[in-house]
């Protein structure tokens, strides 16, 4: 005798503990496989773009802060970028290597964030995450050296950074990155070859390079897939285009490519992150730009950034007022999520969590 | 009235029960000192797993703190050690909510239904010589019975919550506890015989050298079969927090949330103390037969530290590879096992059936060697069914130019 089954609907979130905010899935379930998923989302929408059109530009700094709350400085850069690309100014040197260098700082913070909720979407009990935590940590503590904020930052000025290093600041950097690499170590003697985290991982939910484009998702979700396309390398900006680095690209764009990216890239940072320590030249940090100021009418300029989660732009229009008539923020959070469905559908619950957790989504950015 | 107890009574060899019988028998007629002894024994069993609990959540609390680089509780009495007792007084105060599409009475009944195997299980065991609560000669057939109760209580925990995450966790849990029974059940078996005796205390006695060397696999078997059927990581699919929320008791707060998390945390310390009791010596140790209760009390503590560990380290295995883990894995190895250690037996024993020590020391070495090369075979056999053939390990970094694109 056929016994009766039916699928299950199932609204994973808005309040649950793996979808990194409150984002939420409806899903279909035939047993433990899922068979239908669409993602909603618009919990945390807060009207940065709409706020932006009422702010001076200098302001609209502090709402950039809160839309990826874990990489603030790369956000700032973003934005920052666009302004004066708007005005048609340059930032001073010293300006150029100081925010190359925080966003870098920025990126490991921020990667070892994805990794460990990554990681504790996989089911460990939160050992690898609070051992990010303990490397994030001292981040955030030369952040607060640096601007005396330690989430939202705002460090970041149109036309350079708000103010030069305190003197303690670089020791504390020096020792920073000398204990960098054996607390990365760490991590990685923890996970990486772990036969449990290969077999729930490897070869699980791949993202073709061809869907990889088509949806044009970006970051190390699409370094994962195979295609070595990183802003810094192909639009340098501030002082990319001095420093060396390798971009870390994945074979198959399963859930292990996409965390073993991230892994590589705290590598990475850490060698960009030395190179700037050692180009960097006492300077101006600021251009003399008045607090309130006037592009000229219908200027507009599109500021782009590689992100950690992906590529973070502002497309910027201006009416010739105090405030811009138009601030679009392409958030990488977002593009990357519209692949859920073709990643997840076919696969199991748990697979699920962890995949979504290998986007690194931050909901922040995605409702903006 | 004076009432004895007649010594071809079940429960003869165990002198609380004795005792209290014969002491309440002076005064008042036997049928109430029956009961009345008997509830002293469930006194004392309801005291030791939740004071066991107690215990266990404290030091986990504290050790997987350690673990992740931070303190841990340590505000309540010295060292935190009133963390527990803070944390059951909350849950008392909390409100205690019923959803309103429950089954009103399965839902009450199923945090005692959990509890109960934890209790029960300890009964048996004895923690010194002569001390359990109940010599029962089938001990190991009576603990597996009761094991296998608590599968029904996360049943009707999941069943009776009308909530779609708890009938998940239900079902994951059933489907877990009903397969790692069979492997645990065939690797004790290897036990039992070379024990001679279903009596926990007759397997205490049988081991001059600790069964963790005689029979390493059916340790191995058992110790990865229990932390399944406790929900511990790396098979703690049932309640997989990151993606059931809570699993079976998603839907369960106050009082009824303290009894599940009492019944989880003690059924670690009880399966630790079987453990303990059937591979590690039990109550032996150097020294006088008095200080049995230390050495017993230290052991259960390196087991449950071992728990700790594990918990602590690893991510969790999906559904289907848990399920492949039992039957293609553990149930193989106890098979072997099993056929093996009758082989020995068989061969080993003496006129009266009984093994010395020398023949103990012939298994130990033949099954040691069969141990670690069938975990060795086993594990490379299964490592090929789990892994993906379309993974190839190609990754690696790439240096660009400006405007190159590979």
């Amino acid at each position: 005798m056929p016994i009766h089954t039916e699928p299950m609907t199932i609204n994973v979130g808005p309040q649950h503990p793996s979808t990194h905010g409150v984002f939420r899935l409806r899903v279909t379930f035939d047993g433990e496989e899922i068979l239908e998923v669409e993602p909603v989302f618009g919990y945390l929408h807060r009207g940065t773009e709409k706020l932006a059109e009422e702010r001076t530009y200098v302001q609209i700094v502090t709402l950039t802060d809160r839309l990826d709350y874990v990489s603030s400085m790369i956000n700032n850069q973003a934005y920052c970028l666009a302004v004066e690309k708007l005005l048609g100014v340059e930032p001073p040197l010293r300006a150029k290597w100081l925010r190359t260098m925080v966003a870098e700082l920025q990126r490991i913070a921020s990667h070892l964030m994805g990794i460990g909720f990554y990681l504790q979407d996989l089911g460990t009990l939160g050992t690898p995450l609070m051992y990010g935590f303990r490397t994030r940590e001292k981040i955030l503590d030369l952040f607060e050296m640096l601007c005396g904020a330690r989430i939202t930052l705002t460090y970041m000025r149109p036309g350079g950074v708000f103010s030069d290093t305190p003197p303690d600041f670089w020791p504390a950097l020096e020792n920073f990155m000398q204990e960098l690499p054996s607390e990365i170590g760490e991590i990685e003697q923890l996970v990486m070859e772990n036969e449990i985290v290969l077999v729930r991982t490897k070869g699980v939910s791949p993202l073709s390079p061809d869907m990889a484009i088509n949806c044009s998702v970006s970051g190390p979700v699409l370094r994962a897939s195979g295609i070595a396309w990183d802003w810094r390398k192909m639009e340098p900006y501030d002082a990319y285009e001095w420093v060396d680095f390798d971009v870390p690209v994945g074979a198959n764009g399963d859930n292990y490519d996409r965390f073993w990216v991230r892994m590589q890239e705290i590598h990475q940072s850490a060698r960009i992150i030395h190179q700037c320590m050692e180009h960097i030249e006492p300077g101006p940090v600021r251009l003399d730009l008045p607090l309130v100021f006037r592009p000229e009418p219908g200027a507009e300029a599109y500021g782009r950034v590689e992100a950690s989660k992906g590529e973070l732009a502002f497309y910027m229009l201006s009416d010739g007022g105090v405030s811009p008539y138009r601030c679009k923020i392409r958030s990488p959070s977002l593009i990357n999520l519209t692949v859920t469905e073709h990643l997840l559908v076919g696969w199991k619950l748990a697979d699920m969590i962890v995949t979504l957790g290998s986007l690194d989504i931050n909901m922040g950015e995605v409702d903006r | 009235m004076s009432c004895v107890m007649s010594p071809d009574n079940v429960l003869y060899g165990t002198p609380v029960y004795r005792f209290v019988y014969e002491l309440v028998g002076t005064v008042l007629p036997c049928w109430i000192s029956y009961v009345a002894a008997g509830l002293v024994i469930m006194f004392i069993l309801v005291n030791a797993v939740l004071m066991g609990a107690a215990v266990f959540v404290f030091a986990e609390r504290r050790l997987i703190g350690r673990f992740h680089n931070r303190i841990g509780p340590n505000r309540w009495g010295p060292f935190g050690t009133f963390q527990p007792f803070a944390d059951v007084l909350k849950l008392i105060f909390k409100e205690d909510i019923t959803p309103a599409a429950a089954d009103k009475i399965v839902f009450l009944a199923a945090p005692i239904a959990m509890l109960a195997p934890a209790i029960l299980m300890l009964a048996v065991v004895p923690f010194a010589k002569n001390t359990a609560l109940a010599d029962l000669n089938v001990g190991i057939l009576y603990i597996l019975a009761v094991t296998s109760l608590s599968s029904v209580a996360i049943l009707m925990a999941g069943w009776s919550s009308n909530n779609r995450y708890a009938m998940f966790g239900a079902a994951r849990g059933v489907a877990v506890l009903i397969s790692y029974e069979v492997p645990v059940v065939l690797c004790l078996l290897g036990v039992v015989m070379v024990a001679g005796s279903m009596s926990l205390a007759d397997v205490v006695e049988a081991q001059a050298i600790p069964f963790l060397l005689v029979q390493p696999l059916a340790l191995f078997v058992f110790l990865a079969g229990v932390s399944a059927e406790l929900n511990r990581t790396p098979f703690d699919v049932a309640e997989a927090e990151s993606e059931l929320v809570a699993g079976y008791h998603t839907e369960y707060s106050g009082v009824k949330f303290a009894l599940i998390q009492a019944a989880e945390f003690g059924g670690v310390v009880t399966a630790s103390m079987v453990v303990v009791t059937l591979f590690l010596g039990g109550w032996a140790g150097p020294l006088a037969d008095y200080l049995g209760w230390f050495w017993f009390l230290l052991k259960v503590g390196a087991v449950a530290f071992i728990f700790i560990w594990v918990r602590a380290t690893y991510p969790r295995l999906r559904i289907d590879q848990l399920m492949a883990f039992a039957w293609k894995f553990l149930l193989p190895l106890s098979i072997i096992n099993l056929f093996a250690t009758a082989l020995e037996v068989f061969f080993l024993r003496d006129s009266q059936g009984v093994l010395a020590i020398n023949d103990l020391w012939i298994m130990t070495g033949i099954n040691l060697a069969l141990g670690a090369g069938c975990i060795a075979l086993f594990g490379s056999m299964i490592r090929e069914k789990i892994k993906p053939v379309t993974w190839q390990p190609a990754a690696g970094t790439a240096s660009l130019t400006v405007g190159e694109v590979t």
